[in-house]
């Protein structure tokens, strides 16, 4: 039951965070229930869904099998830490715009993996982004909204022509 | 992608059949939703229950003295707490169990401060189990000198249907092709992203609020009451986001009563929340059944009879699985005209987990049997297959033998529009003519079709809904429906009715719906209703602001009211459209003149159709619709694997509302059933679940999805919101055939019990060849 407390320092969305976690705290848990973070949400607990994704140091990770102290000197994203000061990130409202969203639990894990493979294939086609979000499961749209929203966002990032 | 065959009215913008966002998208996308599994109250507890691990045994030791001195420990409940607190239907489930009846049966449950203590308490509980000899499948139930399951129950049978219409041994005499298989619908359930959940808190006058993930808030209280043993008045229902629910919210299950006991018990909020694992374990499953179907025709294509004989595995406890006969006879009996139906159902207790209801309800099990009939007969009768559907296709006007009557039936047009579209006829010869040629990758193409309720579905003594509606000196418009929104989209729905009647931005519209003490009756998300039922009274209410708004205007104006309109915010003139007075003026003016008005309207809406008879024979559904899916595939007859490269869907919508919101479901619809078809099977041996993680249970993800072509056929439903029917399940029930006839298109071999997974695919084509038997690829039972 005791476990050992760590202290970790971390940037989250852009800002140093310090606390102390247990050895055995998964990230998930650390986001939800310490830092109050629920975008990031729990749907398996096993890293097969995709519902807790988030980015850490510019790769994307499922942060239920992820321990709390590996954050520790990282960089850390959230579903909550993309939209600017401006408004929504343009794969959230991309999202939004599309019909890409139903109940929505997994959009936040759906919206950080589309990010992540838009930044790095900013004009990517339909088949990579079907093969890049093969991780993440959604129960409600078919994906296909999904898809038209990636697709959108590459179109927009100047990909010529549907893939 | 879709089109629309009927051209939209154009005499005025409208806003129905435009693409509107969900307005709760934006906080959604960005993680600022918070859903009931989010949820944190002050000095909230956690709950967590005991479950059997076993399928059928005697409690013979219970001792629960360690649990409850572990320090953070505030209750721990047992069946011996709950004796005599029956729930369920037929009053066969209790919240915690004196006996273990099915693997996930609940023993004991405890409140503590942490999860983690409260897993500690449980592993602290002693239970010592004497195993019974358990009862695995419907036959083995119903057989003599079986296990008993429930004392009260005996021969383990649960619920019984039957239906009978016209002669059925003259109709037989007059076939000159009888099909005669047995199919059989398998375990799946509804993985749900967002895991079961309850919040529940009782106030010190004894009034319990439960946040619950509930679809159905009304008859919920009426269910719920009797497994606490308080009165439904005293239950206030709030339904925070869902990550959604297809079915499985529609009957309340032990952990909802568990978490109200526990609070009751330690006067604090209690939460109980599922794991993945206790997700798949203990959630209801979509009903299992044994399916000896027989359909005959003549050789000129007309069907003669249709019999059905349906066994189901109840299993332990007795929920709405059992029930979908009610609805699987309407696919058996009607649809395509069948002048002679004998349908019969009894369902069996085992010691498996039980059914709830799961999108689709029923008719996924009976048009994955009929759809694979007529692609059968249409193979053997002389006429084209594509005729031999239209000519048996119902029409508008006929009633079927359940006296269900089909107004603006448009069938035919969806048969025509998906052959067309997809040139069916010309490539299911062709892909035949391949069948047997040499070569690993064989193409297919199937149609398949079905008729579902699409205007509510009677089956309480009310189908109905409440609304209340308000607009303020703002000119917004707050609707207090008790429609509920589970992610479907029914508040954009209301949103654009209300803009529509009411000439106001929908993103004026607040909807209200999500609180029991506030939100009048309505009977829930289920049978496809929301958009028909909640559309219908959206718009009275809506209709009923308006006209006195309009009167209101005309005498603010010196006009007449019928020469004026709502448009754009302002009150216009119709002839022209000039804009009189801006509508937020006109509010204020009405509210603060010498005689005040405000502008609150309530309407009670109940559609117009027959209560579900005890025979089974009324129009039950105020519409109805049908569906075709043609489905394209290419099969690896090495490995078994079918991909499926194309779905053409035509479907009576009646008229589209939202149209993305309409796309997003019939999309997301076919995706569970691509999931049915192809991947989805809960492993169930000896009454344990061997596979309760997305890893060994294969849900569809993106790589799998076909390139979807849509047509929604508009028939103008007359008792529709503008035309409008329900829609949502259809593109669940369909789709599996339509690939079983695909497959059989491409490989000449037919699959009867779902799911067609690489390996049962794979075995069934190298049978095929081995045994070589027919020439015209014989049908090769599974």
């Amino acid at each position: 039951m005791m476990s050992v407390e760590t202290e970790i320092n971390f940037k989250l969305n852009g800002r140093e965070v310090s606390l102390r976690v247990p050895a055995t705290m998964k990230a998930l848990a650390m986001l939800r229930d310490r830092l109050g973070l629920t975008g990031t949400k729990y749907a398996c607990g096993e890293g097969e869904c995709g519902a807790c994704t988030i980015n850490v140091d510019g790769k994307t990770v499922n942060s239920c099998l992820m321990y709390a102290v590996d954050c520790d000197g990282r960089e850390v994203v959230t579903v909550e830490g993309l939209r600017t000061p401006e408004g929504l990130h343009p794969v959230q409202q991309a999202f939004v715009d599309h019909g890409a969203i139903q109940c929505g639990f997994c959009t936040p894990g759906m919206i950080m993996q589309a990010q992540h493979l838009l930044e790095n294939n900013p004009t990517l086609t339909r088949e990579e982004a079907k093969r890049g979000l093969e991780g993440n499961i959604c129960r409600c749209t078919g994906y296909t909204k999904v898809l038209d929203a990636v697709e959108a966002v590459a179109d927009k990032n100047g990909r010529c022509s549907h893939g | 992608m879709e089109k629309t065959t009927t051209a939209s009215l154009t005499a005025k913008k409208t806003m129905i059949g435009q693409r509107l966002n969900k307005p709760d998208a934006p906080d959604k996308a960005t993680g600022k939703t918070r859903y009931i599994n989010d949820m944190v109250l002050p000095q909230m507890l956690i709950g967590k229950v005991l479950f059997a691990g076993r399928p059928h045994a005697r409690i013979a030791r219970l001792d629960t003295t360690a649990a409850e001195k572990l320090p953070g420990v505030h209750a721990v409940l047992t069946g011996k707490d709950v004796a005599g607190l029956k729930f369920g239907f037929v009053r066969d489930n209790v919240p915690l169990k004196d006996k273990v009846r099915c693997e996930h049966d609940e023993i004991a449950a405890v409140a503590a401060e942490t999860e983690e203590i409260a897993q500690r308490a449980l592993e602290l509980i002693e239970v010592e189990y004497e195993d019974l000899p358990g009862v695995f499948t419907p036959e083995d139930g119903a057989r003599e000198g079986a296990p008993q399951i429930h004392d009260n129950f005996p021969g383990n049978k649960s619920l019984h249907f039957e239906f009978k219409d016209g002669d059925l041994a003259e109709a037989e005499a007059a076939s000159d092709f009888v099909v005669d298989n047995v199919f059989r619908p398998h375990h799946v359930t509804h993985c749900c992203m967002g895991t079961s959940c309850a919040i529940a808190d009782f106030d010190h006058n004894g009034k319990l609020t439960i946040w619950t993930q509930t679809q159905y808030p009304y008859n919920y209280k009426m269910d719920l009451a009797p497994a606490l043993g308080i009165h439904p008045g005293n239950i206030r229902v709030i339904q925070p986001p869902v990550g959604g629910a297809f079915g499985s919210k529609l009957d309340v299950y032990p952990y909802e009563p568990i978490a109200a006991l526990l609070a009751k018990k330690t006067a604090r909020p209690v939460k109980v929340m599922y794991s993945r694992e206790e997700e798949f374990k203990a959630s209801p499953t979509r009903q299992s059944a044994i399916i000896h179907m027989r359909t005959g025709c003549t050789r000129d294509g007309t069907l003669t009879f249709r019999t059905a004989d349906v066994l189901m595995d109840n299993g332990a406890y007795t929920s709405w699985g059992p029930t979908i006969p009610v609805v699987m006879m309407r696919t058996v009996s009607g649809h395509y005209r069948v002048p002679v139906v004998d349908f019969k159902a009894q369902a069996i207790y085992t010691n498996n987990p039980y059914a709830g209801s799961f999108r689709g309800y029923g008719n996924v099990q009976a048009a994955w049997a009929t759809a694979q009939q007529m692609d059968m007969l249409a193979d053997l009768v002389d006429i084209d297959p594509l005729e031999f559907h239209l000519k048996n296709a119902q029409k508008s006007g006929e009633v079927t033998p359940q006296k269900s009557i089909l107004n603006e039936c448009v069938f035919v047009e969806c048969l025509e529009t998906a052959a067309a579209a997809s040139d069916y006829g010309r490539k299911r010869k062709e892909y035949a003519a391949e069948r047997n040629k040499p070569g690993r990758y064989k193409k297919g193409i199937g149609l398949a079709s079905s008729i579902h309720n699409a205007g509510g579905a009677k089956i309480h003594k009310s189908d109905g809904i409440g609304t209340i509606l308000k607009v303020d000196d703002y000119a917004r418009v707050t609707v207090i429906t008790g429609a509920s929104e589970i992610g479907q989209g029914i508040d954009v729905v209301i949103m654009m009715i209300v803009a529509e009647e009411l000439g106001v931005p929908p993103e004026h519209v607040t909807i209200v719906n999500n609180d029991s003490d506030i939100a009048p009756w309505d009977v829930g998300v289920h049978a496809s209703r929301t958009t028909f039922i909640a559309g219908n009274g959206t718009r009275r209410a809506a209709q009923k602001a308006r006209a006195q708004i309009l009167n209101a205007a005309a005498r603010a104006l010196g006009e007449l009211a019928e020469d004026l309109d709502l448009r754009d915010g302002s009150v216009v003139r119709n002839r022209d459209g000039a804009p009189l007075l801006k509508l937020e003026r006109l509010m204020r003016q009405m509210h603060f003149q010498p005689e005040p008005e405000l502008v609150m309207v309530t309407d009670y809406y109940e559609p117009n159709s027959e209560p579900e008879g005890a025979k089974y024979s009324s129009n039950s559904s105020a519409a109805y619709s049908h569906a075709v899916h043609i489905a394209e595939i290419t099969v690896d007859t090495l490995t078994g694997e079918i991909k499926v490269d194309k779905v053409t869907v035509a479907q009576d919508v009646g008229r589209v509302i939202n149209r993305m919101g309409l796309e997003g479901q019939i999309e997301g619809g076919i995706a569970i059933g691509l999931g049915y078809a192809l991947s989805e099977d809960m492993r169930i041996e000896k009454g344990m679940l061997k596979n309760p993680c997305f890893r060994d249970y294969k849900l569809i993800t993106a790589p799998e999805i076909p390139t979807f072509d849509l047509h929604f056929i508009e028939s103008y439903c007359v008792e529709g919101p503008y035309g409008a029917k329900g829609i949502s399940e259809l593109p669940t029930i369909v789709i599996a055939p339509a690939i079983a006839n695909a497959l059989y298109n491409a490989t000449g071999v037919r699959i009867f019990n779902p799911p067609m997974s690489p390996e049962k695919v794979a075995r069934a084509i190298h049978e095929r060849r081995v045994q070589a038997t027919s020439p015209d690829g014989g049908v090769i039972p599974s």
